[in-house]
């Protein structure tokens, strides 16, 4: 069974839709029969994007102007669904907007929001969604019960991204009825060299083992070597030694690389559930019984300070 | 300047989590602790009203059987009073549900000049709650603030962004949700943690507040199903002896890593 309309929130990035944005046309499709895209921003020229991945149409806001997702895509969506094209169901990427402009539109149209979610399934007309709680170790479904548009979010990678082969989407303009109070004054970009965390094949990340900030400089060194990237537990983000986009795990990114080495990382739930999904584990920690341990292939009960300079000249010496 | 802080009181999670066997809801019957990311807020709230000259910070909470425990610590730490809402009507209670009762307790309040929370729980971590908040209030927000300065009836804040982070403005009265970390808690005096004991905290019901519990039936949302994931297996693990680095090296070897 299928819905007769999905929409999913789309967004952009560098010019072309978020990989994100293309992991929830793929699912889309396979669940509505009807699919479109809301942008928060002009629609024309991601529209042939969009369309390839499964959206019939692009609604769009056009140019923020500096306002925030949150109270204007909401207000956008509203006048669109008071206009009588209603959704049975929008598909939000767990991210920053997504869930600004869920929660903002659950109240524009009282109804509830289910967050966090890796898969939806629908049949008949029930909408169940699919979270994993405890450090992904138990999955909890849960099925709306009053009426739609019923508002998912799901983590990043929980559905892979197919072309459909798609014509361009027709492009729809939803403007903004209500551009709200606050305003973007500065945009800053924090981009690190090497390839992105979240798309990188290698990971190397680094927790509260390595004892102070500067050590931190082993784990960017490691990552550089092996042309992946640096990452972080919550722990050394919140103590400032690297800034909040390193940052795995349940309030961070979602990695799913080849490899991922845990350096000096306990393995907190937190953890845990941003990189649980990757092939291949290499833990190095100092106590025997931490958590990391068991979801690793390889773990090297030891030093950080100890094992990474000499792995680190290892892999150097090899030219 | 008057700021109300929204603290969640959950269990602690050093504790391994459960889920209550009839409603497959995460049990919440034990002792109840301030969720630690709320922490960033309360300070935040204590040093913007240090910074004004004047004004105090309410706490709102909403938790079951009258627990303040969690509460007193935000107190402690040098808020003036706050609002408890305990009912068994809200249990089961949807992350919407929750704003509309957190909303109509600022309101009971008489508002402020700032509303702040967390970005998002420890143990339920829906993280709507606070836009959900704003919404109803009609107030202008800023969520995942990491830096936050008031000039005025202005709020500068820096945002979290998938790629840095935005600098913001907007205009008071507005509500804020604030990353760990954004400033570095205070630990409550023993001072404060005697006084904390005496301080005002009114307890409510939903119907004092003029919304109506919707619970387990009226969430628009049911737990269907409970199920284990697929365990991941672990692999070796081996004591370092000096020479366990080229273990890995091997390891790197064998994927083509290197």
């Amino acid at each position: 069974m299928t819905l007769n309309n999905v929409w999913v929130f789309a967004q952009v990035a560098n010019g072309v839709p978020t990989t994100g944005t293309l992991e929830l046309l793929t699912k889309a499709r396979a669940i509505g029969a009807n699919v479109s895209a809301f942008i928060g921003a002009d629609g024309a020229s991601v529209a042939g994007a969009l369309g390839e991945y499964g959206a019939t149409k692009v609604y769009a806001t056009g140019d923020l102007a500096g306002a925030l997702p949150g109270v204007a895509v909401s207000s956008a969506m509203k006048a669109v669904i008071d206009g009588g094209n209603k959704p049975d169901l929008i598909m939000f990427p767990q991210n920053y907007e997504g869930r600004d402009v869920m929660s903002r539109l659950s109240v524009k149209l009282d109804v509830t929001v289910l967050t966090n979610n890796i898969d939806v399934t629908v049949d008949g007309g029930a909408v169940s969604a699919t979270t994993p709680i405890f450090g992904g170790n138990t999955l909890v479904t849960t099925t709306f019960t009053g009426s739609g548009p019923h508002l998912v979010a799901f983590r990043p990678k929980s559905f892979a991204a197919e072309p459909a082969g798609g014509g361009a989407a027709e492009v729809v303009a939803a403007p903004v009825a209500d551009a709200g109070a606050a305003k973007v004054t500065a945009v800053h970009v924090e981009e690190t060299s090497g390839p992105k965390l979240d798309e990188a094949d290698i990971v190397v990340s680094g927790g509260r083992g390595l004892g102070e900030a500067p050590s931190y400089s082993m784990v960017e060194e490691l990552a550089k070597l092996l042309k992946g990237a640096p990452g972080a537990s919550r722990a050394i983000v919140d103590a400032g030694w690297v800034p909040y986009s390193y940052q795995v795990g349940q309030t961070g990114k979602v990695v799913k690389p080849t490899i991922y080495i845990a350096a000096g990382i306990s393995g907190a739930t937190q953890h845990m559930v941003g990189m649980k999904g990757s092939k291949n584990i290499i833990a190095i920690n100092k106590d025997k019984e931490a958590p990391i341990f068991g979801v690793a292939d390889l773990g090297i009960v030891g030093d950080v300070h100890k094992v990474l300079p000499k792995l680190i000249e290892a892999i150097k010496s090899r030219g | 300047m008057n700021v109300i802080v929204c603290v969640k009181q959950i269990p602690d999670p050093a504790n391994p989590g459960a889920l209550d066997g009839s409603t497959n809801a995460l049990k919440r019957d034990g002792k109840l602790i301030m969720d630690e990311s709320d922490s960033y807020g309360v300070e935040m709230a204590l040093q913007l009203v240090d910074a004004a000259g004047g004004g105090e910070v309410s706490i709102v909470s909403m938790a079951p059987n009258s627990e303040t425990s969690g509460m007193r610590t935000a107190l402690a730490m040098g808020a003036a009073k706050g609002v408890l809402i305990s009912d068994p009507a809200l249990a089961g209670s949807d992350a919407l549900t929750t704003a509309k009762v957190l909303a109509a307790a600022v309101k009971r309040l008489g508002g402020a000049d700032l509303v702040i929370a967390a970005t998002e729980s420890s143990d339920g971590y829906t993280g709507t709650v606070p836009e959900q908040m704003a919404e109803l209030l009609g107030l202008p927000s800023v969520t995942f603030a990491k830096k936050v300065a008031i000039n005025g009836g202005t709020l500068n804040a820096d945002r979290q962004t998938e790629a840095g982070y935005d600098e913001v403005t907007c205009p008071l009265p507005a509500l804020i949700s604030v990353t760990a970390g954004v400033v570095e808690p205070r630990y409550p005096s023993f001072k404060g943690i005697m006084a904390a004991k005496s301080k005002p905290v009114e307890e409510v019901k939903a119907s004092d507040l003029g919304v109506a519990p919707s619970g387990w039936d009226g969430a628009g949302q049911k737990i269907t199903n409970v199920a284990q994931a697929e365990a991941r297996q672990a692999g070796e693990v081996i004591e370092d002896d000096g020479e366990a680095f080229g273990r890995v090296v091997a390891f790197l070897e064998n994927l083509k890593a290197i």
